[in-house]
């Protein structure tokens, strides 16, 4: 996220409205922190968020723009608006590494560029193998520890 | 209006719809919950695609169409789909050669686009093409387990190969307004992605053990709007809803 303005105080004031919107289907981490908020602006009197989808299917996409609409409209700023923005197109290294450290404590691998075997996130070992390469969001793939037998969830590097 | 750009769009758009919604159709009812998982979330990146496109379409149409009127509210004759994505799913061999061709076929084409001289469709391209990269790669995999895999498996791999290659000529198939968007630098024409399709499809199915199917007599029409009676009776049930309830929301 580049936030523009953020030294100014109405972007300071979004800024800190949207860091407490979780994602709807993650829920440990903001969607700030998932790199899905891309722009704060203001200009001439007109600010906006700009937020960009995952993936195009996604189906949290609606629910993020209703959640971040909510949490701008109960900090008093009715006003700014929501833009959705599709260039450059979001990827994992868009996630913050206090997003990464939160999915990994949350029990999910998070993306790594080299791609290989997931490191487990309960026992930490790299003895893993892939279940299905869909999971249950579509950011997701399924793998599986090979060392302490346990199933979970890995961020699909996109 | 550009109409060449609306029906070009429409062409684009259409291939996610009716594939995302054969997709839709094994949702709950695959071999595995991986399977079932796995082709779910195809179907919502096909239907992400679609939304793009065709919402795009409705915009330079500019009659007030987007995606759900153009989705719900056109009929068999009126879609721009090519023939190979309306097949029938068949059993799950079918359904994954479907899958494979067309992913191979669109991660080129739309790779193409990402560059293409209309921003807009160039930036629907740069996101669709990162899925479509996991989709051919997904698919490849299946090829060559099933075709690597038991006689069973494998005869049903080629019956599909077969089945399918009749579609091919259809899918590259390029119209007159597809013909006038490539001399705009808009798209590129289908026919110059082929020999480069033929050969990604060839190096998978010889690492599956499989044979590039015989030269068939095509079946074209898609493009026109000629379509095979399947794609009637599919749309009747993704429209019924919308078509019985114009007006409701939800």
């Amino acid at each position: 996220m580049r936030p523009v303005n953020a030294a100014n105080e109405v972007g300071a004031q979004i800024a800190e409205a949207l860091s407490q919107v979780p994602d709807p289907e993650i829920p440990a981490v903001s969607i700030v922190e998932l790199g899905i908020v891309r722009e704060i602006g203001l200009n001439d009197g007109v600010s906006w968020v700009s937020i960009t989808p995952t993936y195009t299917g996604c189906p949290a996409t609606d629910v993020i723009r209703q959640n971040v609409r909510v949490a701008l409209d109960q900090a008093g700023l009715e006003a700014v608006e929501i833009r959705t923005v599709l260039t450059p197109p979001w990827s994992t290294e868009m996630i913050t590494l206090e997003g990464r450290e939160k999915l990994l404590r949350y029990g999910i691998a998070p993306p790594e560029p080299a791609s290989g075997q997931a490191a487990c996130p309960r026992c930490g070992s790299r003895n893993t193998m892939e279940i299905s390469r869909f999971g249950s969001t579509p950011c997701k793939a399924l793998w599986q520890c090979k060392e302490c037998r346990e199933p979970f969830d890995r961020f699909k590097c996109h | 209006m550009d109409n060449s750009l609306f029906r070009s769009l429409v062409q684009l758009g259409d291939d996610c719809l009716v594939l995302g919604q054969r997709l839709c159709e094994w949702c709950g009812r695959a071999p595995t919950i991986e399977v079932d998982l796995s082709l779910s979330n195809l179907a919502l990146d096909m239907i992400g695609q679609a939304t793009l496109l065709l919402d795009y379409a409705g915009e330079v149409e500019g009659s007030g169409r987007n995606a759900d009127r153009l989705a719900f509210h056109r009929d068999a004759e009126q879609f721009r789909n090519a023939l190979l994505v309306e097949q029938p799913n068949g059993d799950f061999a079918r359904t994954i050669v479907r899958h494979f061709l067309y992913a191979t076929y669109a991660e080129a084409l739309f790779e193409q686009l990402s560059h293409s001289r209309d921003d807009r469709l160039a930036e629907i391209a740069a996101k669709a093409v990162k899925e479509l990269r996991y989709h051919a790669e997904y698919s490849a995999d299946w090829i060559v387990r099933l075709g690597d895999g038991t006689a069973d498996s494998r005869s049903r791999m080629q019956d599909s190969l077969e089945w399918h290659w009749r579609f091919i000529d259809d899918l590259f198939h390029d119209d007159e307004s597809w013909i006038d968007c490539a001399e705009r630098g808009i798209v590129p024409l289908r026919q110059a992605l082929r020999a480069d399709f033929e050969h990604a499809v060839g190096a998978v199915l010889a690492k599956a053990g499989l044979a590039m199917p015989a030269k068939v007599r095509g079946i074209e029409g898609g493009r026109g709007g000629r379509h095979s009676e399947h794609l009637s009776m599919m749309l009747a049930i993704m429209q019924v809803l919308p078509r019985a309830h114009p007006a409701a929301t939800w």
